[in-house]
């Protein structure tokens, strides 16, 4: 061990004396994850299609929702296939499917950060409390945490939506409180072993309080497997926000997005291919982004994983 | 072990309960205009009135709570709105189709995922390994509805356009009327279904075979001359799958209130098609009932694990 | 030598629950008194609750039953927040300097913690201290921003030095600060905490399983078996007028330097296994291991005492204490009843 730790001193740069701590560590190993990379460009890019979807308004003279009957549809009142005007095609109603993409993108992502973010909230707080205050706070939110993970999610999740009416605060809403209780069991689990470490009770005699044990001591050490976690929660949660909207539950109409699309598409896809495959596609490489991304920052934060 | 076995039940109804007061506190509490569908436009306040009484609507919630549990307790889940139909026969109708569903997948996904995750630890970082990371990334990524709506394009319209009648559009034939129609109807969303899931059984069995491929006896059987497939197989497998089937049995249980997205796409008038169906009609004893059926589903397969666990290792008795 | 006393432990026991509904336990009783200035050392095997009752004094651990008392004050009772301005003054060096450092946290940042918990310093004032700290332990204070796991194991051990002495304690509690060190390296940090205690004034309690090195820097020097103290006494008279039979074995089982003397030595080896803390033997504790035990040691315990002629200082739980040149390796143990 102390060789190891001397051969790293070796390594690095003698006069190094600013700490590279683990978190740095980890990104220097995703950096040089080339799939990681590429992956986390595609990701920047449909953050850029998402942020600068007006643009493709501007360039193409055609607004989300304006319906384009005429030169949008066929006489026969069918999508039209991509051509000069509509790049992408149009949908049944004559829309731009290209533009709408664009801002589909915004919901998408929207729902998928905000609601991992409150996912990941809640999951933290609750699984180190129940981890580090043990006791009665643990037995409640096992409890918690049981119930939540035994309710099956989508269908609670449907129902709820049906029951409110749907809307972007409701998406995230019912995601982020039903997704919580597995950040939650991962945390708990790595606090319990944590909890019993020499420099939890390092902490205690110097006379460090439960918030600032958990918080200051604890937390830095659980962060690797949540980076990781939420990494990988994105794509699921933009699934299921699409998903919700594919069972015609997501954003009140005419408002674009990627799920919605995907499922007006449904009654088409024999005459209008287009309808369904590129708003499929542009979910598809989302998802795919993320979770290739995601995967590179599991193998760089936990090496271990992946070691031969 | 007793002990065990009776705390893990104590602790599996304790769940289901909170989930029956939530659920049904959450649907009852919100608005619901019930009443007013059944009856009809045209209908008087006193129709509505009437309605609501003979459905127990004018009840305090914890009454209507109380009668349910009572009649639960009995094995009676209550009956659906609109035709009085049992909402335990409900349930026992769409049941084997979500069942067929699942165990078809799931042998399936258990095949690819194993089969991969074991040529993937055999050969790290080989080319194949990188192959397979992306296949079974590649679906994992892909949301159900959309891998639903391809393969029926393809393998359904395409195929049938080009003269092949393989596949129907969607359905359900019960296996009473023969295996052969049942495998039909059955097979793409098999499909569908294995290839979203077995990225992660991909992932379990490459990571828990690369563990005990390190491990002392590994080297020790590899030392002794026994052949390399051997070792893999026999020696190895067969402690790497311990992770593997407790997430089987996890999963299994999550399925039976989780193929909703599937169900639908495929027609098939299982668990979840019918639970959204009765969402659309505010039918709350029918979502009520199946929803704690499948919640049931998933702590039995919690508690089955954790007992196969228990017989395995007997220090997670302790815990 | 004063008695001005820092620190009194007075019955203290210490009991664990098990899985299985018995209790461990790990301290059974024990009183001893830590005097300003000194260092006492406390030796034992390993599980023998030398580091349990460690943290009983420094009121990491609840005590099951007895007293604890820091400079005339009770603590046994005081909850986390009354305990926190005495936190100052009784610290704790922690045995394994990889698990007592928090990985993920910069090292200046850890030695920092004392300042931020109460609120002493903040910002360059802090890092001026805590650089000034890292000076005094013998670390490069440029090294305030790496990681604990940049350093090697001897300097990690430092890192925990400059922390316990950051609010200048008055009572350090080490518990086994060398056992995971390398023989080398464990006289430096030895050494720094002897230059240190001269500097600061400060009151060691020294927890360690190696006799030679507790020897080394003690005053006193009390020796554990089972939850007990079994011989309380100044660290000449210990190894000199050996009494309890346990000390003596754990005495003939120091290296000795000399060849000659070596071959010659009596050699005491032990019968049996330590008996399990959930079920301690009747009487005195040593009992079943015990060359000179007799049908009396079994059925009551031995007080902790001065035996023989020696004075107050000198204490032992024996009711056959050995005399000074008393040959113990013929001995054998006589449990019959007569």
């Amino acid at each position: 061990m102390t060789a190891a730790i001397e051969m790293v001193d070796v390594l690095d740069e003698p006069k190094a004396i600013e700490g590279r701590s683990p978190f740095v560590l980890a990104v220097h190993r995703l950096r040089k994850d080339k799939v990681a990379m590429i992956s986390l460009a595609v990701i920047l890019l449909i953050v850029l299609m998402a942020i600068f979807a007006p643009v493709f308004t501007a360039i193409t003279g055609h607004p989300p929702n304006e319906q384009y009957r005429d030169i949008g549809l066929t006489p026969d009142g069918l999508p039209r296939g991509p051509n000069g005007t509509f790049w992408l095609g149009t949908d049944d109603l004559g829309r731009d499917i290209l533009v709408r993409i664009a801002y589909g993108a915004r919901v998408s992502l929207l729902v998928g950060v905000i609601a991992t973010a409150i996912t990941v909230v809640i999951g933290v707080v609750l699984g180190l409390a129940a981890g580090f205050l043990g006791g009665i706070t643990d037995t409640v939110l096992a409890r918690l945490i049981d119930v939540v993970l035994s309710v099956p999610f989508l269908l609670v999740a449907i129902a709820l939506v049906s029951v409110t009416g749907p809307s972007l605060t409701v998406t995230v809403l019912v995601i982020g409180c039903f997704s919580w209780a597995s950040v939650a069991r991962i945390v708990r689990g790595q606090v319990l072993s944590l909890r019993e470490r020499e420099f939890v009770e390092a902490a205690r005699s110097l006379g460090a309080g439960d918030g600032r044990i958990m918080f200051v001591d604890v937390l830095p050490n659980v962060m690797a497997p949540v980076i990781v976690y939420t990494t990988l929660l994105i794509p699921v949660v933009i699934v299921t926000q699409a998903t919700l909207s594919f069972l015609g539950l997501g954003l009140p109409p005419p408002t674009a997005d990627w799920g919605g699309m995907i499922s007006s598409s449904q009654n088409y896809y024999t005459t209008a291919w287009w309808f369904i495959l590129f708003p499929g596609l542009a979910l598809l490489i989302t998802t795919l982004a993320f979770n290739l991304f995601g995967d590179g920052v599991r193998d760089a934060f936990d090496p271990r994983a992946d070691r031969t | 072990m007793a002990m065990f076995l009776i705390r893990r039940i104590g602790h599996g109804i304790l769940v289901l309960w909170l989930i029956s007061v939530a659920v049904f506190g959450l649907f009852f509490v919100a608005p619901s205009n019930v009443a007013q569908t059944l009856a009809g436009r045209q209908a008087t306040p006193e129709t509505i009135a009437l309605i609501k009484h003979r459905l127990g609507l004018d009840l305090p919630v914890w009454k209507q709570y109380l009668h349910f549990l009572g009649n639960a307790l009995k094995g009676n889940l209550g009956y659906d709105y609109y035709h009085q139909v049992a909402v335990t026969k409900i349930i026992a109708q769409a049941l084997p189709i979500t069942v067929s569903l699942a165990l078809g997948a799931a042998v399936l996904w258990l095949l690819l995922g194993v089969f991969n995750g074991v040529i993937s630890a055999t050969h790290p970082r080989s080319l194949a390994d990188r192959g397979l990371t992306l296949f079974s990334l590649f679906f994992y990524s892909f949301p159900s509805f959309l891998l639903g709506l391809l393969l029926l394009y393809f393998l359904y319209f395409r195929l049938t356009l080009a003269g092949f009648n393989w596949f129907p559009a969607g359905g359900y034939s019960p296996i009473a009327g023969g295996i052969g129609p049942w495998v039909q109807h059955l097979v793409l969303p098999w499909i569908a279904l294995a290839l979203l899931l077995a990225a992660t059984y991909t992932r379990l069995t490459r990571g828990s075979m690369l563990d005990v491929l390190g491990e002392d006896y590994i080297r020790t059987a590899r030392s002794k001359g026994i052949r390399e497939s051997r070792v893999v197989v026999v020696h190895g497998l067969r402690s790497a799958l311990t992770p593997v089937i407790t997430q089987f049995g996890i999963d299994l249980g999550q399925l039976i209130g989780g193929v909703v997205v599937t169900e639908t796409v495929f027609s098939l008038p299982g668990l979840g098609q019918t639970a959204v169906v009765a969402i659309n009609q505010q039918d709350l004893p029918v979502i009520i009932g199946i929803v704690l059926f499948a919640s049931a589903a998933v702590v039995v397969a919690n508690i089955l694990v954790d007992i196969g666990y228990a017989v395995l290792d007997p220090r997670v008795r302790l815990h | 030598m004063t008695t001005d006393v820092l620190l009194k432990v007075e019955n203290v026991r210490k009991e664990f629950p098990t899985h299985s509904k018995e209790v461990v336990q790990a301290v059974a009783g024990v009183s001893l008194e830590v005097h300003k200035g000194e260092t006492l050392g406390l030796v034992g095997e390993t599980g023998c609750g030398k580091s349990t009752l460690a943290r009983c004094m420094a009121h990491l651990y609840d005590v099951t039953s007895g007293s604890v008392t820091f400079e005339g004050q009770d603590i046994t009772k005081l909850s986390r927040k009354a305990m926190r301005p005495l936190r100052r003054d009784v610290q704790v060096i922690f045995q394994d300097p990889y698990g007592s450092l928090n990985p993920r946290r910069r090292v200046g940042s850890i030695i920092g913690d004392p300042f931020a918990i109460h609120n002493i310093a903040s910002g360059n004032e802090r890092k001026k201290k805590v650089q000034e700290l890292m000076e005094l332990v013998g670390l490069n204070p440029e090294h305030y921003n790496r990681f604990p796991a940049e350093f090697s194991g001897g300097q990690r051990q430092r890192i925990g030095v400059a922390r316990a002495l950051a609010l200048r304690p008055k009572l350090v509690i080490c518990d086994e600060p060398v056992s995971a060190l390398d023989v080398s390296i464990q006289a430096q940090i030895i050494n720094l905490l002897a230059d240190l205690q001269k500097e600061f004034d400060l009151t060691y309690v020294f927890i360690s399983h190696d006799l030679s090195v507790v020897r080394h820097v003690s005053n006193r020097i009390a020796v554990m078996y089972l939850g007990k103290i079994v011989e309380l006494a100044p660290t000449d008279e210990l190894f000199s007028q050996t009494r309890h039979p346990y000390t003596r074995a754990l005495l003939s089982a120091l290296p000795v330097a000399d060849p000659d003397t070596a071959d010659s030595r009596e050699q005491i080896i032990l019968g049996g296994d330590i008996p399990s803390a959930t079920n301690p033997p009747e009487g005195c504790r040593f009992h079943t291991r015990c060359p000179k035990a007799r049908l009396d040691c079994a059925a009551e315990e031995p007080p902790l005492e001065a035996v023989l002629d020696d004075s107050w200082q000198h204490r032992t739980a024996c009711f056959y204490p050995l005399t000074v040149g008393e040959d113990l390796s013929t001995a054998v143990p006589d449990l019959k009843a007569s």
